[in-house]
Order: structure tokens, then C-alpha cells, then sequence
């Protein structure tokens, strides 16, 4: 870390550095451009991966922290960069250098209005196009009558703006067109069933053929991040249940890995036992209903019930153990919510099991099909290096050659000490996506067997204060959910409820990219990209 | 084996002989027509029913169980809805051509219907070129489906319209061709012709290698015309919403579900037909004890029972398979199916010419 | 199931008793009695889920819980072809006209079901600058189903009741509920949705 201070330092006189678990470089406007295209391009260096991008409202400024990772040296580095303009607050886009940048600066554009120079594509991302004011921003208007329910249809636009800078460093509003006035756009969602969920495509087509997508989110955005800013910290934890409603034992357990490690809490090894073996049962949940609604997109509906036979299974095991099927509000600050059922360990062997009969007929009706073939092979390529750059992690990622299992790469909890393998397949196809999957289902199991018969006595739950006030500073934390890396970004003025809480879902990188893999290939393709990389549109939107 | 023509000409020579010749038949014509209706109405909803429960079978569930013995009412229920729910009049369409599109799906099945052999001499009209007129009845239903895409004005329609009609215009040839190495076989186009041609053995059986190619060809084939899965991309629910028939409601969009159920009874009994001896026994000769007991069965009961096992067959593979796209759709007919066809045209006629056949 | 097992809706019985005091003719009603028998046994749903709810509506197709029992499974993508809509999820600023114009597509006789807290009041969400507190600001609703995300068979229940309801409604003259509706649509006018 020190040489990479050193290394900015010398090249960058203007930055300013904070120390921290992850070092934070402070950069003015002017230099971020540069600095950017150096972090990424420099190879000792080499910072690939934008993780998020975190908006934030000082009062006295705006600006932006920048997380990145660089996928060959396994280091990561924050960048702050801020504005003290409040009415026209700008900062220069860094989309020519991380793809993903352009979606993630759209986001940050809709809650703090801050516009990015030369980003081509300066819309709002998650509110309607008529919204007043911005909402996280820390003087927003909440009373309803500013923006109310409307029943009006959105006023729909086939152009974008942009910002962009001439030479003599005037900033120019220009207007880009999206679709050409002779396009044929067919609009998909936000209520179709293949969209899993109220996602929305607008897409150009030549007969069958896809020209160009472009997609809507905010059909179900929920404003969690700002309502957590009113909220106290225990209180927080039960969002995380309801984004992505499948990894919420997974993002629980960020959370609470980001509160504890503001607190200096140090959890029992029970308690981290309970939280991995729990993550991995949702995670082989997850994969299986993941299998059977992507095949019932395809076509083959069977397999749907076959695979939430063993979701069922798994979610008594939680009901008995959490008291819920779905949102299970199980992990808490200090540990676990109650402690295990006492079926939980037959139950748990129960289910490893019949997994690899399950798994076996899973790849005999579906996986070996010729028309799956057909379908799947060769379908939506994704290349490693747009993995990066469109930050597309988790199994989608692992499917195109990137190894960014969060679990190996920064190990949490006990995941350091398990001994389980990071499947990687290289060819990017909806087909390695698919078989990923099975095969993570595989290691997930394999977790399970090595835990269940040593989960060690003790309290499930530490001694925590009553009020949980965390020190001032900003606390960053990414655990691996079951579509990818999920980050919780914790910034704190010392108080009981969070200045700002920032989640950085996997999601929405990987609603970004069907564009990209879309492009060429035909209508049904577009079902079987959108399903293979699995989003859920809840956690999209937040 | 009774043969059901004797009733028929019962009940003609007495309509004829007490009032005049034009009479007896109109009053024929509209006794066939309810009847009709009648059977085409509770074939639908069995089938709506059959399938129901088979699936659910195949994905361990139970089905439809509430309404009536075993759920048996299911069907009857939501047809009294179907019936009552309202007919959405639309803006900006062609009003003529989408009330007229259902109606075309309909007649063209209804069509089939008068020519398939039901039963020994149970047939409304049997004439010499039935087959021929078979398939060309039931091509019309295509241009129903284009109509009701084309007509209701959303694109979503369009494209399911516009994947039918390519569908449908290659699976036709597949269905021309198969059919026609069985006709060359049979050597005549009559429906009955055909079905006294397997009296001793069914053709599946006597024509064996051809004939087994031809079978899998046109169940493929059927399966495509009749716009069931694995080939239901012009109403990909994934994809399309409903497909083509997404803008309808109420009975409109009741006639388009009927017509599937219907069209899968029609192709699987004309597979029946041509390659299961349509309402012939089994017969294995030289086993005449075996023979003299199936022949008690009466044949009504072999058609319908044979069609339904071949629609179990349809039903099953399109709850397994995933749906092919469209490129690969048209490619495994005009790269495979079609070459494959006219290669099994040519063996056909060399066993033929060469008497390989049993 | 006996009807003493079910006297638990004050509601329903309320419409009840509203019915038995007009009376009705013998031909008209016994031709009601047959084409609610289909509807109340008929339900088709609309393919509408928007988060963790639409999740217990896929259990609660599967296996497990099988809702094909009560011929609910033919989920229609369409809305001109459903009979009800399953509000599942919540219901944001955005979504609102979006749902408004689906509700507007299902073809009469159409119902909604309130369907997890989200959906009945703005659940969890309610504090939120971006959704809506309770669909019934923006259709009518004939149940409400609370639960985040309900059980299964807390929808099977919900849907039960709705099926009670379409029992006890009259399809030729009186029927109650579509004036019901015609004043809730009076109160939430449409005239600026663009169709």
C-alpha cells in the first residue's frame, strides 16, 4: 500500500492521502481524469475494477469515493473527489476508462444531481423524467406534494444529453440521439414475464435481429439508502432481506461485518459458523431457483419444479431455524438473531444428500438437451476484460474467466479457513453461466459438509451496547452475494443512524451489460442473456 | 368390428321416406353440424383437462382436483368465464379483420374434422382426394393467426404473427412430404382407402423404415403446426407476452385456445390415421384369437384412443423441452427435416417398387 | 369445504344478506348461480410480480403447494386475458401509471388482491419518497393479503376469499361491485393516461 501512496504521491503532487483499511487518495477535479486513466493503464498499479461509486452529501460539499480493485495485484484504493458547487455541481466522467462508470455516474446524477463532464448519457437513472429535486441530497424536499403519485404516463424521450468539454474548457450541452426516428423500438417490460421483475427494455429490432437496448430501471425503487439515513443501525439490517431477496442471509452479513468492524466487535466462532453455513444454504437455494426460472424462460417449465423441490427443502430448514421463509432477518450486529433448531444438523444432511441425485437430473433433462445446447452455447460471449470493465462479478464473472469470488479474493468471516475451489470457466457463454451455477451449488454443498458435524459450542450473539453509535469515518465492506460482489459503505458523523449507507449491488452492472451482449443476436436471445446473468430488479433499484 | 354406417343409413332412409330428398338432407347437414360443435366443444375441454393433469403429473403436482369428481369440471368452469368475460373493443385496429381472425383458426380446425375417420363407416364426407383436402383446410388457420397479429395493432402481435408465418410456411412442407410417402404407400389419397390399406398390419409396422422416419418427421412437424412446445414461438410467453394472440379477450382469445387443443386432436389423428390404421384394430397376423378380441373394441373407441396417445406423446415433449429460436427453428426444418424427407420419399418408393415391404 | 367452516368474512356475509333481502327471479338466478359456479372456480391470474411476494407466487405454483388444485395456474401474461391481478411487491412512483394501466387492460369482470404490506399501506417502505402508501390509492382492491412476503398459504387463503366473493356477486342486474368500482374510478379519473 505504501509504494502505491508513493507512486500516486510522485506523479500526482495535489493528492492528499487518509489512511485506513483501504487507502483513500483525495484528488481535485481537474486531475481525477488523469488520474484515473493512470490507475488503470499503469502496470504496477493497475486498478481494473470500479467496485462503486459512492455519491455522497457533506453539506458543505458534494463529490464522489471511487472504489476500485485491481484484479492482478488483489489490492484496492479509494479516490475521493468533491465539488463545493451545490448548484451546479460537476466532476469529470471516468466512462472511458471503466465502462460501468457510465451507468454508476447516471446513478449518482439521479440521487445528488451531480453532472458528469463529457458522460454521454446524463439521464436520470432510477426516478421518472419530471422529478423534482434530488433525493438523497441532504436539504431534499420530502413532502409527498413536491412529487406526487402520478397516474400520467412518463413522458418518453428518444434522446439523452451530454456534457461535453471543448477544447478551451467551456462545457457545452448537447443533445444525443438513442433511437433514430426509423428504429423499430419494441418495448419489453416493466411487466413481462421474462424480465424477473419490473426491469424494461426498449428495444430497437431489425426483425428478429437486436439493434440496440436500452435500459429502464426504478420500476421498484424504493429509496432504501435514504431511508436508512433516519434510521438506526439494528434497525438498518432488515432492508438487506428485501433487495436481493435471495442472498439476504449474504447481505446481512455484510452489513454486519461492516457495523462490527466499526465497532471492534469480535463475533464467536459459533456465530460465524451459523452466518457462513446460512449463506451457503441460500446460496444452493438461490442457484436452484436461479435453474428453474431461467429454464422456464426457455421454454422447459418442468424443470422449475423440479429444482424448487430442493428450495423448499432448504427453506424449512431456515423457517425452523429463522422463523420465516424469505425474509429471515437472521444475522444481526454481534451474531445471529437465535440460535440453530436443534433438527438443523439432520436436515442439513438430509438435503447433502439428495443434492448430487438432484444435481444429476438437473444436467440429464437440461443441461444435455440438444435444444439447450443450441440455445445456450455461444450465446451472449463475454469476454474477461468487459467482465472488468463492465464490473459483471459473481458467477457471471467466474463463467467469462475472472476469478472475483470475493470469498478468495478478500476472505471474510471463516471463509479464509474452508477449503473449497473457485470454479472458473473461461468461454463467457450463457452456457458456462448456467453450468457455473450447478457447479457452485456443488462447492456451496461441499462447504456445508465440512462445517456440519463441527459447528462449535458458544454464544450465538456477542454482548453489544444497547445503542449502537458507530465512531465517526467511513467503514467499507464487500461480502460475496449470490450473484456477485456485494458492497456496504457505511459513512458515519458518530451518531446512532448512518450519515450515509451506501449499497453497491451486483446487480445493476449486470443489467448494464445486456446491451452489449445483446447486440447482433436475436429477440429469444435476449431472454436466455437477461436470464443467464440472473438480476434481481429489487436489488437494481434499492 | 360393427360398422357404425349402418346407422347412418338408417336414419337417412328414414328422413327420406317420409319427406322429400332436399329436406332429409339440410336436416342432416345441421344434425351433423350440432353434433359437431358438440364433440369439437367437449374434445376441447377434455383436452384442456388431459393436458392439464398430465403435466401436472410430469411435475409432481396434483392438478386441477377442487372443481367436480377429480377436477373434471375444471374446463366446463372456465368456459362459463371464458364466455361472460368481456370482448376489450380496441382503438386503432382493423375491427373487420380482428373479430374475423379467431373464426378462421376455428373454421379451419372444424374443417379437418370432416374428413377423419372417427369410425368404421362414421365419416361425414369421405371422397377420394380426403387427405389432400385434409391438408389444405388446415393451412387456412395460419392466415388467422396472421390476421389477428397483423390486425391488432402491437408489435408484440407482429412479431408472433410474422414467426408464425415462417413457421408455418416451412412446416407445411414437411407435413406435405411425409404425408405424401404414406399416400405413396397407401396408394391412394382416400381417407378410408388408407384405413382398409392396414386392415392386416399398420403401416408403421409394414412399411417399417421409411415409414418409422416419416412418423417422426411429421409428429416433429405437427408439433410445429399446431405452435406447441418445443415450437411455440409464435405465442413465447417468455418473450412475446401471448404472442399473436395477445390483444384478445373473452371468447376471442377462447377460440385461439380451443383451436390449440384442437389442432393438436386433428394432427395426432391424422398420424393415427396414416401410420396407426385410423380406427383399425390391431391385428397381428396369424394371431387370430388376439385379433377376434381386439375387434370387439369398437372402433370409435381405437380412433380417439389412439389419437390421445399419440397428443400424451406431444404434450409430454413440450413440457420437457426448452423452445427453439427462430433461426434455429427454420434451419433444423430447411437444413435437416427437408432433405431427410425427400431422401425418405425416394426409399419409399424403392420398397415399394421392390415389394420390401410386409 | 361446509360453508359453516367459512363464516368468518363479516364482509362477505354483509353482501350476502344485501342480496337475500332484493330477491331475484328464478330464471335469472339460477343462470347466475351457474356462470358464477365458472367464475368463482376460474380464476386466472396476471403474470404481475414486482419483488419478494411474486417469489411466493412462484411456490406457491410449485409442487408444494400447487395452486393448479383450484385451476389458478393459467398465469396469463396478458391482461386482456387474466381475471385478477396478484399485486406482489411493492408499488413505486414510477410503476404506479404502468400498474394503473395494466388494472385498466384485464377485461371485465376483473379483481385486485393487495398482495404483502408493500402493496397494502407501503409496508416497510412506507417513510420512502418513492412509493406508494397502498394500491388502493390507485385501484380498487377486493382483498388484502398482509404478510412480508405472505405465505403461500396465506395467498391460497386470499385467493379462496376472493373466489367467495365472485360467489356471492350477481352478473345479470344488481351487481354490486362494478358500481363500486364505477365510483372509484369516478374519484380516480383516467383522463390523462395517453390512450
Amino acid at each position: 500500500m505504501a509504494n502505491i501512496q508513493e507512486k500516486i504521491a510522485k506523479l500526482f503532487p495535489e493528492a492528499t492521502f487518509e489512511d485506513g483499511e483501504i487507502l483513500l487518495v483525495n484528488i481535485p477535479d481537474a486531475k481525477w481524469h488523469q488520474l484515473a486513466k493512470c490507475l488503470k493503464e499503469d502496470a504496477e498499479l493497475h486498478f481494473d475494477h470500479l467496485v462503486t461509486i459512492v455519491g455522497m452529501d457533506w453539506t458543505d460539499k458534494l463529490g464522489c469515493v471511487y472504489y476500485l480493485n485491481s484484479t492482478k495485484h488483489n489490492t484496492s484504493l479509494s479516490v475521493k473527489v468533491t465539488t463545493d458547487d451545490r448548484e451546479k455541481p460537476m466532476i469529470h466522467s471516468v466512462h472511458d476508462v471503466w465502462k460501468i462508470a457510465t451507468t454508476f455516474e447516471r446513478e449518482v446524477y439521479d440521487f445528488f444531481g451531480i453532472i458528469f463532464i463529457n458522460n454521454p448519457d446524463m439521464r436520470r437513472l432510477f426516478l421518472s423524467i419530471d422529478w423534482k429535486g434530488y433525493p438523497l441530497r441532504k436539504d431534499y424536499d420530502m413532502n409527498p406534494e413536491v412529487n406526487p403519485v402520478s397516474l400520467e404516463n412518463e413522458r418518453q424521450e428518444d434522446t439523452t444529453v451530454s456534457y461535453v468539454e471543448k477544447e478551451d474548457g467551456t462545457i457545452e450541452k448537447k443533445v444525443v440521439e438513442i433511437f433514430a426516428p426509423e428504429d423499430f423500438v419494441v418495448n419489453i417490460g416493466p411487466q413481462h414475464p421474462a424480465t424477473h421483475g419490473v426491469l424494461r427494455f426498449r428495444t430497437a429490432v431489425d426483425g428478429e435481429t437486436i439493434k440496440k437496448i436500452d435500459f429502464y430501471s426504478g420500476y421498484i425503487h424504493r429509496g432504501i439508502e435514504k431511508i436508512c439515513e433516519g434510521l438506526t443501525y439494528p434497525q438498518t439490517l432488515h432492508f438487506m432481506d428485501r433487495m436481493d431477496y435471495f442472498s439476504g442471509q449474504q447481505y446481512h452479513h455484510g452489513l454486519c461485518l461492516a457495523i462490527e468492524k466499526a465497532l471492534g466487535i469480535e463475533v464467536s466462532r459459533r456465530a460465524h459458523v451459523i452466518r457462513v453455513m446460512m449463506d451457503e444454504l441460500s446460496r444452493i437455494a438461490s442457484h436452484c431457483l436461479f435453474l428453474g426460472t431461467f429454464c422456464m424462460d426457455l421454454g422447459a417449465t418442468t424443470m422449475l419444479f423440479y429444482t424448487l423441490r430442493v428450495r423448499e427443502q432448504i427453506l424449512d430448514i431456515m423457517e425452523k431455524t429463522c422463523g420465516a421463509r424469505m425474509t429471515f432477518n437472521y444475522g444481526c450486529i454481534g451474531g445471529v438473531m437465535q440460535d440453530l433448531h436443534p433438527d438443523f444438523v439432520k436436515d442439513v444432511k438430509e438435503l447433502l444428500a439428495v443434492l448430487p441425485k438432484n444435481i444429476k437430473e438437473y444436467n440429464e433433462l437440461f443441461i444435455g438437451n440438444v435444444i439447450a445446447k443450441g440455445r445456450l452455447e455461444k450465446v451472449g460471449v463475454l469476454s474477461r476484460e468487459d467482465a472488468i470493465s463492465y464490473g459483471v462479478t459473481g458467477p457471471s464473472g467466474r463463467a467469462s474467466g475472472w476469478a472475483c469470488d470475493v470469498r478468495k479474493t478478500h476472505p471474510y468471516s471463516i471463509y479464509g479457513e474452508l477449503d473449497f475451489e473457485e470454479v472458473v470457466y473461461t468461454e463467457g457463454d450463457s452456457m458456462a453461466r448456467t453450468k457455473l451455477r450447478i457447479a457452485e451449488i456443488e462447492q456451496s454443498a461441499k462447504i456445508l459438509e465440512q462445517l456440519i458435524d463441527n459447528i462449535p459450542e458458544g454464544e450465538y450473539c456477542v454482548k453489544v451496547p444497547k445503542i449502537v453509535k458507530l465512531p465517526a469515518g467511513h467503514y467499507f465492506q464487500l461480502v460475496e452475494g449470490c450473484r456477485g460482489a456485494f458492497g456496504v459503505y457505511i459513512e458515519s458523523d458518530g451518531g446512532t443512524s448512518p450519515l450515509r449507507l451506501k449499497l453497491a449491488p451486483p446487480c445493476l452492472p449486470l443489467a448494464n451489460v445486456v446491451d452489449h451482449l445483446t447486440q447482433g443476436s436475436k429477440i429469444a436471445d435476449l431472454i436466455t442473456i437477461g436470464g443467464s446473468l440472473d438480476y434481481i430488479v429489487p436489488d437494481i433499484d434499492r | 368390428m360393427y360398422d357404425l354406417s349402418v346407422i347412418t343409413k338408417w336414419i337417412h332412409e328414414l328422413l327420406m321416406s317420409f319427406m322429400p330428398g332436399w329436406l332429409a338432407t339440410t336436416i342432416e347437414c345441421v344434425a351433423i353440424g350440432v353434433a359437431l360443435l358438440l364433440v369439437y366443444a367437449l374434445l376441447a375441454l377434455f383436452y384442456i383437462y388431459f393436458e392439464r393433469k398430465v403435466c401436472a403429473a410430469f411435475q409432481c403436482r396434483l392438478g386441477p382436483n377442487r372443481v367436480g369428481p377429480m377436477g373434471l369440471l375444471q374446463s366446463f368452469a372456465d368456459m362459463f368465464k371464458m364466455l361472460i368475460k368481456e370482448l376489450i373493443t380496441l382503438k386503432n385496429i382493423d375491427k373487420f379483420l380482428f373479430a374475423l381472425a379467431p373464426y378462421l383458426v376455428i373454421i379451419a380446425s372444424m374443417l379437418s374434422f370432416a374428413v377423419l375417420p372417427w369410425g368404421k363407416g362414421l365419416q361425414i364426407i369421405d371422397f377420394n382426394i380426403g387427405i389432400f383436402f385434409l391438408i389444405a383446410v388446415s393451412s387456412i388457420g395460419v392466415l388467422g393467426i396472421l390476421l389477428a397479429g397483423w390486425s391488432s395493432n402491437n408489435k408484440f402481435t407482429l412479431i408472433g404473427a410474422l414467426r408464425s408465418g415462417a413457421q408455418m410456411v416451412s412446416y407445411e412442407l414437411s407435413i406435405g412430404l411425409s404425408v405424401l410417402t404414406m399416400v405413396a404407400f397407401a396408394g391412394t389419397m382416400s381417407v378410408t382407402g388408407i384405413v382398409e390399406a392396414q386392415e392386416n398390419l399398420w403401416f408403421i409396422f409394414s412399411g417399417h423404415v421409411p415409414a418409422i422416419i416419416a412418423f417422426v418427421i411429421y409428429l416433429i412437424a405437427g408439433t410445429a403446426e399446431t405452435n406447441r412446445g418445443p415450437f411455440d414461438l409464435p405465442e413465447a410467453e417468455s418473450e412475446l407476452t401471448a404472442g399473436y394472440h395477445t390483444e384478445y379477450s373473452g371468447m376471442h382469445f377462447g377460440f385461439f385456445y380451443l383451436a390449440e387443443y384442437l389442432n393438436l386432436f386433428i394432427v395426432s389423428g391424422v398420424a393415427t390415421l396414416l401410420f396407426f390404421g385410423g380406427w383399425m384394430p390391431l391385428h397381428i397376423p396369424g394371431w387370430e384369437g388376439f385379433n377376434q378380441v381386439m375387434d370387439y373394441i369398437p372402433s370409435i373407441v381405437w380412433f380417439v384412443g389412439k389419437a390421445i396417445a399419440i397428443s400424451f406423446i406431444i404434450i409430454w415433449f413440450k413440457w420437457s423441452f426448452p423452445r427453439l429460436r427462430i433461426d434455429q427453428l427454420l434451419a433444423l426444418e430447411w437444413k435437416y427435416l427437408l432433405p431427410i424427407n425427400l431422401f425418405n420419399l425416394v426409399l419409399m418408393v424403392l420398397v415399394i417398387v421392390y415389394g420390401l415391404h410386409f | 369445504m361446509p360453508y359453516e367452516a367459512w363464516k368468518d368474512n363479516e364482509y362477505i356475509e354483509q353482501l350476502l344478506a344485501e342480496l337475500r333481502a332484493n330477491g331475484t327471479n328464478v330464471i335469472v338466478g339460477s343462470f347466475d348461480k351457474l356462470i358464477n359456479w365458472g367464475r368463482s372456480n376460474s380464476i386466472w391470474p396476471l403474470t404481475f410480480a414486482t419483488s419478494c411476494c411474486g417469489i411466493e407466487f412462484v411456490s406457491l405454483g410449485a409442487a408444494r403447494y400447487d395452486m393448479a388444485r383450484f385451476g389458478w395456474e393459467v398465469a396469463r401474461a396478458s391482461p386482456r386475458q387474466a381475471d385478477f391481478m396478484m399485486v406482489a411487491g411493492t408499488i413505486v412512483h414510477r410503476m404506479a401509471p404502468v400498474m394503473r394501466r395494466l388494472y385498466d387492460q384485464l377485461a371485465e369482470p376483473k379483481y385486485v388482491i393487495a398482495c404483502g404490506g408493500c402493496a397494502i399501506s407501503g409496508g416497510p417502505f412506507r417513510k420512502s419518497y418513492h412509493v406508494v402508501k397502498g394500491i388502493d390509492e390507485i385501484v380498487p382492491v377486493d382483498v388484502y393479503c398482509p404478510g412480508c412476503p405472505p405465505r403461500p398459504e396465506a395467498m391460497i387463503y386470499s385467493i379462496m376469499q376472493l373466489s367467495r366473493k365472485m360467489k356471492v356477486e350477481r352478473f345479470f342486474g344488481g351487481v354490486n361491485r362494478q358500481e363500486k368500482i364505477k365510483d372509484f374510478l369516478a374519484n380516480h379519473p383516467e383522463e390523462s393516461l395517453g390512450y
